[in-house]
């Protein structure tokens, strides 16, 4: 079959700006299989296999996409959840553009293959037409425990109850799924989708124990005590940062955290027939420029505020969320004021009523690399608003870090692991995701898990070998 | 899903319910809370912890009737379950082996206020209470104060029981006429708390209250429960429920407190025809 020598990636469609503003369906509406299979035959399946290197859970690519060129959409599938629990969630929310798609041959000509569209494809395809039963295992009656069923927690439990191990998630929330159901929106990660892609990755019975708060309900010890051989600790970033200024206790000032939650996990979008309420006003203002903060912009829109500004300190060039979710705001009609910092935020009768910034330039580059923004002097003005929203990074949660004695931790509270095995400095315990890397990635976290089950894998199997 | 054993009705307002929570149950200490959902579409609300029993793995919780999740709540009985109750959140309570030490609980704050006091009368503390609320069958737990208190002394609003007027008179009526505390444990409305402590610090009376605001996840997550303590923002559920009450930002709480009012109107007219 001769390749597609399109310089351009299929289209993929997707919900009018002005249409979409007003609802939180998704946003992109995926592929047909016509136009996958169109997509898909823009790969050259090259020798190199660059696109592999550059995922953290080593899928591999190329073969897949050959299945579904092919028009095979059962085997790609099976080829793309043998390293990828979670395709379908992956195709839509991971930054394959600075990691796998990036190291694509056909972008050095051209637009690279859509590998994160054709992903979401194999993932949607599988979950609606695909039946597949989980291999039989052979049970070995070893129980692990994974704290957190969030990206990390759901990867490391998928992967260690395909090898047999007996596994309990203990999950804080009601729900599983972490920032999956929590802090990405509807209108990107549908949640009906989340939960039954979930609910086939821990098909090989993996025991779920919601409503457990690791630290308070029981300690990391008391696991063991419980018969737990080995804890995986993927519990998330935490608490969320405020910029301590003036104002930021005042009524419609949100957290990205408490926003994000109230609008997806509660599903505050629906008040009154979801009885958890969402303040929003006519003006809102979100504070930040990644990822999280861009969801909580779109997600002000969608909640009928009239103007929704991202007020970011740095420029557009230094702004760390995706072209993709900038471009999507943009198109919703978000404003960005770059260069732009707040100093404090104003009231009245114990309510917001506006936001005094100051206008930032670039100066020299920082310890990260990007340049420092310098406050120009004598800059300062006011946005009239109603509702802030804070998305400008957590720490991470004390709770385990303070309740386990011997676990090591970072400065910053970070969870101290071995990068190739994701141990920790105690006995049988390992941890990943944002709780070792502070926020990052989904797919980074899932690596992490899955990284930490073979590692798990290993120390166990060889204890068991010891014993006989 | 978590069995409601018991319910009973302590007044026409604040009802009693056992529930069977085995993580809370092992775990939780005086002034730690719970947070529930009724049903599978339900708000989570913080409550605090009123009794537990290990062996039973049961916990009480103690509630009053004021919106539109513990309407929903109240319709439960025996025999039906809750969707979701995760806890113990919060840090327990730091209770000291004082000489004497004197409770205030105002109207459904004498819930969590009651196993500190037991806990301290266990550890040896002599305890006086003030039991207040705004008439009589609004007291509530008194007989259950009285298997240890040394003295109970009631107030109300409308002098319908006890002492007509405030907690705060009668805290200072007893100072007054020589009553020496080391502690004040005071836990109830936000207004009875900040005056309480507005009292005590020119005595220089240690001072602790409870707080309970609005919260989403109770485990530091989303930060809406966050008050001003010494100047410095807190999140009551990682860092408290229990902070020196001299240092509580009571106004500004009160506003936030606040802030779903409408919203609360509004569903509670609109899903519970209520005026």
């Amino acid at each position: 079959m001769a390749p597609n020598m399109s310089p351009k990636k299929v289209p993929i469609p997707e919900q009018k700006p002005e249409e979409r503003v007003k609802n939180f369906n998704e946003v992109a509406l995926g592929y047909t299989p016509e136009q996958a299979k169109e997509e898909a035959a823009r790969c050259l399946q090259c020798k190199m296999r660059p696109c592999v290197e550059g995922c953290p859970v080593g899928v591999k690519i190329p073969e897949f996409i050959k299945k579904v060129a092919e028009g095979d959409m059962g085997g790609a599938s099976r080829i793309l959840s043998s390293d990828n629990c979670l395709p379908a969630i992956c195709g839509r929310v991971c930054p394959q553009e600075t990691q796998c798609e990036i190291l694509c041959l056909r972008g050095k000509k051209g637009e690279p293959v859509a590998i994160g569209r054709l992903e979401r494809f194999v993932g949607d395809y599988a979950m609606e037409n695909l039946q597949e039963q989980p291999p039989a295992v052979e049970r070995n009656g070893i129980k692990v425990a994974v704290v957190g069923g969030g990206p990390a927690g759901l990867t490391c439990a998928g992967e260690l109850a395909r090898l047999g191990y007996g596994v309990t998630i203990f999950e804080a929330l009601h729900a599983l799924g972490g920032v999956l159901m929590y802090g990405i929106p509807e209108f990107r990660l549908p949640k009906a989708l989340v939960g039954k892609e979930i609910a086939a990755a821990l098909k090989l019975g993996v025991k779920i124990e919601k409503n457990v708060v690791v630290g308070r309900s029981v300690t990391v010890d008391e696991l063991f005590q419980e018969g737990f051989k080995a804890v995986f600790i993927g519990c998330g970033a935490g608490l969320p940062s405020f910029m301590k200024i003036e104002g930021e206790n005042l009524n419609g000032v949100y957290s990205a955290n408490e926003f994000l939650t109230r609008s997806n996990l509660m599903t505050a979008y629906d008040f009154p027939n979801s009885p958890t309420p969402l303040k929003i006003g006519q003006r809102v203002a979100v504070v930040g420029g990644g990822n999280v903060a861009m969801d909580a912009a779109r997600t002000a829109k969608r909640l009928g505020a009239r103007e929704v500004y991202i007020v970011y300190r740095r420029g557009e060039k230094e702004l760390p969320a995706r072209l993709e979710e900038v471009h999507h705001a943009k198109e919703e009609g978000i404003i960005f004021k770059l260069l732009c910092n707040p100093v404090k935020i104003l009231g009245k009768d114990g309510w917001v009523t506006g936001m005094e910034c100051v206008e930032m330039e670039l100066g020299e580059p920082d310890e990260s690399g990007r340049r420092r923004p310098v406050v120009k002097k004598g800059s300062n003005f006011t946005i009239e608003l109603e509702t802030v929203v804070i998305a400008i990074g957590q720490s991470p949660n004390p709770l385990i870090r303070q309740t386990t004695p011997g676990l090591e931790t970072q400065k910053w509270g970070g969870i101290i692991v071995d990068e190739a095995t994701m141990k920790t400095s105690k006995e049988n315990v390992y941890a990943g995701g944002d709780i070792v890397t502070g926020a990052a990635t989904v797919i980074l976290a899932m690596g992490a898990g899955k990284t930490a089950a073979r590692a798990i894998h290993e120390s166990l199997r060889k204890k068991a070998a010891a014993v006989a | 899903m978590y069995p409601i054993l018991a319910k009973t009705k302590l007044n026409n307002q604040v009802e009693e319910m056992i529930v069977h929570a085995p993580y809370v149950a092992r775990r939780c200490e005086p002034g730690q809370f719970i947070i529930l959902r009724v049903d599978d579409k339900g708000e989570r609300i913080p409550l605090t912890i009123a009794e537990y029993d290990r062996a039973r793995e049961t916990v009480t919780i103690i509630y009053q009737i004021v919106g539109y999740t513990t309407q929903k709540l109240s319709e439960k009985q025996a025999g039906d379950t809750l969707a979701d109750f995760v806890g113990p959140l919060g840090r327990p309570t730091e209770l000291h082996a004082h000489q004497r030490v004197i409770g205030i609980g105002g109207g459904v704050g004498a819930a969590p206020l009651y196993p500190q006091l037991k806990k301290l009368s266990e550890m040896g503390v002599s305890v006086d209470l003030i039991l207040g609320a705004r008439s009589k069958d609004l007291i509530i737990l008194e007989e259950k104060f009285s298997k240890f208190c040394k003295n109970i002394y009631v107030t109300t609003d409308d002098g319908s029981y006890g002492t007509k007027g405030l907690v705060t008179n009668k805290l200072k009526e007893l100072v007054e006429k020589g009553a020496k505390y080391d502690e004040v444990i005071a836990i109830g409305p936000l207004i009875m708390m900040k005056f309480v402590s507005l009292l005590t610090k020119p005595w220089n009376l240690k001072t602790s209250v409870s707080l309970n605001p609005v919260m989403v996840d109770g485990t530091g997550m989303c930060g809406g429960c966050r008050v001003t303590v010494g100047g410095q923002t807190k999140f009551v559920c990682v860092d408290g429920p229990d902070f020196d009450g001299h240092q509580v930002d009571y106004d500004e709480l009160m506003r936030r407190q606040g802030m779903y009012k409408t919203e609360e109107a509004h569903i509670c007219k609109l899903q519970l025809g209520a005026a």
